[in-house]
């Protein structure tokens, strides 16, 4: 080890660090959107960046937020790893970053909410918000809950509501199976099953409870060879992304038929992968879809949607999908002009309670856990017909056709959340 | 249950051809060469993805023979202009040089297709259903993959028993020197055996990528398995792939059906153990979940105690 | 220890530099820059002692990384809840010993024959290990991982590791202090019997050394350090995965020694700080970061098996002889023309990059402040032209940088300037 080392070492270091100090602008409210942009979740995530990245457009082209600055995505990848996402976290919190965005992955979403309250702790003065528009496990909202934190989707107790709900409407669903990721979420999607249907149709049974490690099943046959010997007429399940499209087409492959109660069943691939084989069969709750602004005439939201289509989707090969996004950007947009500053604390003060008009009736961010009520749908796959069911999803001439609204109060459940918050 | 059993074999066969369409190409290069080969399954991706391409351009049909000879192709060009270059810097070089390419062709894979998955679907021709059985369907497609599978172990077998190459090959398996001495082209053999290793694997990600997905991290799913078939396998030796092949698939395909964890199983033979304590994750593991790890406690074992493989000529 | 006080100026000099470039560089992303190198140096560090110094292979050298970094966190937690009566700066420690003792066990298991078994072995060891990492939620903490508060009451420094600097600092003391007892490693009569068993096995265990004991005793000493860092990785993140333990970061490490040079003991260093800056800077830059890392790996391999500390030790006799200026024309013409070359490589992957992964592909793209529309044939044919024009002289380039070094061997033989 020689001086000559050092000193190339300590140029290499130099160049590096002023490489990296890097200019800010203070005309934009930053944003960080932490989701997988690569692996097998890549689609989903590229998605979502999309549509805040077009809501964001919109919000600007009206002016941007607090007369005059301009929301900025800045997309951070995090390959579905809650390791890697606090790593992106920290990256975001060193460029000056106070507005995170997140939904993909509940063990992403826990590893974020703890770390954000540690960081906010530690840096009063340079607090962080959340806002979560997909991570959906029911603790967020009760026993792990966070002032920091808010959730634009509703949780997975809510959905196994609608979708138990459901099975004890149909009196033909008489075997459920239920398939889930093993993961904090997919756990969750279980247990709210099995407790749901034993307290409110003790009659169906459940043949079998299996959980297939999380976006690495290539093959779901060995999986459908077994559900098929369960004799299950129904699968409940909370796979999304590639789990969710692989899942049906290897059952349709094998020639299997069961009615699909989904929680993503309608997510980016899956019409594409599951086609035909889903209608009639493949129900799916969400807070928006394809034709709903035609089933409730919102020419409005149809415009929207369509020109998000025509910019952003490659044609419709990937379909505007989250709805929630749209309400997640402009209740933060509010709230920062509510607020007056684009300060985390003070967004997130206004945040809490605050009521939102969306095309399709009043919504809330509930104080009490910062769990978002909003109406929701159950949607079953049709055919495109041009009449309710007028578009298609990923050019597949499949749309979706409500079967069910339930309105936000109906939706909302109890809470054990005791939020500490911080003060004003 | 019959049923349940007849599919899981299917399933085995249909997976483990694939497997073994992989491997073959791949246990050719590492007994000749000596080279462990990482860029392999990153060949079984290219294969994927051309042949996704073809097919949007020219049909299925021209895909399945075009986008293999590309690879061979590409495999060969790679042994020619890369490893041989690095041959003077020992194994290790050679190795990290495959190693390198696999980043590279993924990265390059995004660069040209994205990151998000293919649509990359069963051909028209090939999509439906060949028989049912009980009420389960066995798909065209799936038989098709056996069928060329068989006929690749056919003629794979036929043209290293048979002709003049398949000889000096096999005689290179055991005595590079010898042959080499003996005045064959050994460089050119090798670029041979590489190019037509890469073909395979490059025919086998034609056909796997529709049946599986074709998605840039494909190569990193299947590359580790590839190595445990032909360590387990053994160095040199195609049966030996065909039958570790097999036996992995099994491994992995039944053990989803066997949702058992260990308290279950002692609770048979009339033991029960406290579930709890410091050892509750053990007792509690289930044998399906079991599956993903069986390779490769398999392949460390085997490298420890028997490092020839199950039909492996000769060690290292 | 003579070595020590030889070089003791020069580690002064570290220990200045670790104090001081926090201050110089202040702000919160120079800072974590800095903890992560450090981290990744005693990282490579520690694999160098397998890889270059033992000539063992290693494809799982992570796990011993993640099991000291799982352990660590569960230290961590334990001092939190008033258990475990250590002090957190310590708590690396615990990795250490944990990756001590499988160090040992998978050592021992592994270390039988060098070589291409060897290799394979460690890389089923890694697969085994971070398969079953989803088996054993109670210990990897399932998809979560496992996360913790560093802020803990039992400290033996002032600090309560709140701040990023105060984890920098307790970084950057862990990592001298594993660079000098690995340095120092070297030195001891087990570092050089590890070079000969490397080099010649056959005549080490000829004069009697028991060869699968010294692997095993080096494997075990590397696992040790590269717990350490996992340890220091666990306080600076907070949360360690099962991925940790993976293929990925195994591979990693591997390029990062590789490229810094397996040869020299410094080589890891330059590595492991090159590697990470790239990581974290590039990536912010362009989406091709990887796609570069790659292409400059494998140039590496291609033609510069020593890395850059070998580059760099090459030059050591032209320096101490002043033949330096000799040869500074032909390398500033030959870099020129790879930059030029680069340049090229560099517009088309953005190019195609642009096209297949950014929200709006038919939007103007700018590079280097030029803005231009990506489906344009113009940026091609430069960029394709670019390439044409640095390859030429890239080559006559190298035959010049190969003329004007032989003029330099030819100088320092017949010891004339």
């Amino acid at each position: 080890m020689n001086t000559k080392v050092l000193k190339s070492l300590i140029g290499m270091v130099c160049f590096a660090m002023m490489a990296a100090a890097s200019a800010m602008a203070s005309d934009t409210v930053k944003i960080a959107y932490i989701d997988p942009l690569s692996g097998p979740f890549a689609a989903v995530g590229d998605s979502g960046y999309r549509h805040f990245q077009y809501n964001a457009e919109l919000i600007n082209a009206k002016g941007g937020v607090l007369g005059g600055k301009k929301l900025e995505i800045v997309a951070f990848d995090n390959k579905i790893s809650a390791k890697e996402s606090l790593i992106q976290l920290k990256n975001a919190i060193d460029q000056g970053i106070q507005i995170i965005i997140q939904g993909n992955g509940s063990s992403v979403a826990g590893a974020l909410i703890s770390a954000i309250e540690k960081h906010n702790n530690r840096n009063p003065d340079k607090p962080v918000v959340y806002l979560n528009f997909a991570a959906i496990d029911p603790a967020f909202t009760n026993e792990k809950c966070s002032f920091w934190h808010f959730r634009f989707d509703a949780s997975v107790d809510m959905k196994i509501a609608a979708i138990t709900d459901y099975i004890k409407e149909t009196p033909k669903i008489k075997k459920v199976y239920l398939i889930n990721q093993d993961y904090v979420f997919g756990h969750s999607v279980s247990s709210s099953a099995k407790a749901m249907l034993a307290e409110k149709c003790p009659k169906v049974e459940i043949v079998g409870d299996t959980f297939t490690p999380l976006g690495k099943v290539k093959d779901f046959s060995p999986y459908i060879a077994k559900i098929k010997a369960s004799g299950a007429d129904t699968i409940i399940t909370g796979n999304w992304g590639a789990d969710m499209s692989l899942l049906v087409k290897a059952g349709k492959d094998a020639g299997l038929n069961v009615r699909y109660l989904t929680l993503y069943g309608n997510g980016l691939g899956a019409p594409r992968a599951i086609a035909e084989a889903g209608i009639d069969k493949l129900v799916t709750v969400v807070e928006w879809h394809i034709n709903l602004s035609v089933e409730e005439n919102k020419p409005e939201d149809e415009k929207f949607f369509l020109d998000y289509q025509k910019k952003y989707s490659n044609d419709g090969e990937m379909p505007y999908y989250y709805g929630r996004a749209r309400t997640t950007m402009e209740m933060l947009a509010d709230a920062i002009n509510k607020a007056g500053t684009d300060n985390p604390r003070a967004i997130a003060f206004a945040l809490e309670g605050m009521e939102h008009d969306t095309p399709y009736g009043k919504v809330q961010m509930r104080s009490q856990d910062h769990q978002l009520i909003q109406p929701l749908y159950l949607a079953v796959y049709a055919k495109a017909d041009g009449g309710s069911v007028k578009y298609d999803s990923e050019n597949t001439g499949i749309g979706f056709k409500t079967i069910k609204r339930i309105e936000g109060e109906a939706t909302a459940m109890p809470t054990t959340c005791q939020m500490e918050r911080p003060e004003k | 249950m019959v049923e349940y059993l007849i599919f899981s074999v299917l399933n085995t066969l249909v997976l483990g051809m694939l497997l073994f369409m992989l491997s073959s190409g791949l246990t050719l290069i590492f007994s000749m060469m000596g080279v462990l080969n990482f860029a392999h399954a990153s060949f079984y991706m290219l294969g994927a993805y051309f042949g996704y391409q073809i097919t949007t351009v020219a049909g299925f049909w021209s895909a399945l023979i075009i986008s293999p000879l590309l690879v061979g192709i590409l495999g060969a060009a790679v042994e020619r202009y890369g490893l041989r270059t690095v041959h003077k810097y020992g194994h290790v070089a050679e190795l990290l040089f495959t190693l390198g390419l696999f980043f590279i062709i993924e990265e390059g894979v995004n660069l040209i297709w994205g990151r998000n998955a293919m649509p990359n679907f069963i051909p028209a021709s090939l999509d439906f259903p060949l028989f049912t059985l009980f009420n389960s369907e066995f798909s065209a497609f799936r038989a098709f993959m056996l069928l060329i599978s068989v006929a690749i172990f056919i003629g794979l077998y036929l043209v290293l028993t048979r002709t003049r190459i398949g000889l000096i090959i096999q005689a290179a398996l055991t005595h590079p020197e010898g042959v080499n001495a003996l005045g064959h082209n050994v460089p050119a053999v090798f670029m041979m055996v590489f190019g037509g290793g890469s073909a395979l694997a490059g025919l086998a990600g034609v056909i796997g990528g529709i049946f599986l997905i074709t998605e840039p991290s494909m190569a990193l799913t299947l590359g580790p398995i590839v190595f445990v078939v032909i360590v387990v396998g053994g160095m040199g030796s195609l049966t030996g792939a065909f039958v570790a092949s097999l036996l992995l698939a099994g491994l992995q395909t039944f053990a989803v059906g066997l949702e058992y964890s260990l308290v279950d199983l002692l609770g048979i033979i009339g033991v029960t153990v406290n579930a709890d304590g410091i050892l509750r994750d053990i007792w509690r593991i289930q044998l399906s979940h079991i599956g993903p790890i069986l390779p490769y406690l398999f392949m460390v074992l085997m490298l420890m105690f028997r490092p020839k493989g199950l039909l492996g000529k000769r060690e290292n | 220890m003579k070595y020590l006080i030889r070089h003791l100026g020069i580690w002064a000099v570290a220990i200045a530099l670790c104090a001081i470039l926090p201050v110089i560089f202040s702000s919160d992303y120079a800072i974590s820059l800095l903890s992560q190198m450090g981290i990744a140096i005693i990282f490579s560090l520690s694999y160098n002692m397998i890889l270059g110094q033992g000539g063992m292979l290693s494809f799982g050298h992570a796990v011993y990384f993640g099991i000291g970094g799982f352990l660590a966190m569960h230290g961590i937690n334990l001092i939190a809840g008033g258990t475990l009566p250590i002090p957190l700066e310590l708590a690396p420690l615990i990795g250490g010993l944990g990756g001590l003792i499988v160090g040992i066990l998978f050592g021992w298991l592994s270390t039988e024959r060098s070589g291409t078994t060897f290799a394979l072995i460690s890389l089923g060891i890694g697969e085994l290990i971070a398969a079953s990492a989803l088996l054993l939620p109670g210990f990897f903490g399932g998809e979560e991982g496992v996360s913790t508060d560093r802020m803990v009451e039992n400290t033996i420094t002032p600090f309560d590791f709140g701040q990023q600097i105060e984890v920098y600092y307790l970084i950057a003391c862990w990592m001298l202090l594993c660079i000098v007892l690995m340095y120092l490693q070297t030195k001891t009569p087990l570092g050089r019997v590890a070079n000969a068993v490397r080099d010649n096995p056959e005549r080490a265990a000829f004069i009697g050394y028991n060869t699968r004991m010294v692997r095993t005793i080096q494997f075990a000493l590397a696992s040790f350090f590269s717990g350490i860092a996992g340890g220091l990785f666990a306080i600076n993140y907070e949360i360690i995965t099962a991925e940790m333990i993976g293929a990925i970061p195994s591979a990693n490490v591997l390029m990062m020694t590789y490229i810094g040079g397996i040869g020299h003991f410094f080589g890891p260093i330059i590595g492991a700080v090159l590697v990470t800056f790239m990581q974290l800077t590039l990536s912010g830059f362009t989406h091709a970061w990887q796609l570069y890392f790659g292409l400059l790996f494998v140039s590496m391999i291609l033609w510069a098996p020593t890395g850059l500390a070998g580059i760099i030790m090459n030059h050591e006799p032209a320096w101490k002889a002043g033949l330096m200026k000799k040869l500074i024309p032909s390398y500033t013409r030959a870099t020129l023309a790879a930059l030029v070359m680069f340049l090229g490589i560099m517009t088309l992957i953005e190019i195609n990059y642009h096209l297949s992964l950014s929200i709006h592909p038919k939007d103007p793209m700018s590079l280097f402040g030029i803005s231009f529309k990506a489906q344009s044939p113009a940026g091609w044919i430069i960029a394709i032209a670019l390439i044409a024009v640095g390859f030429f002289f890239f080559k006559r380039g190298k035959n010049e940088v190969k003329n004007s070094w032989m003029d330099v061997h030819q100088a320092i033989k017949t010891g004339g300037k």
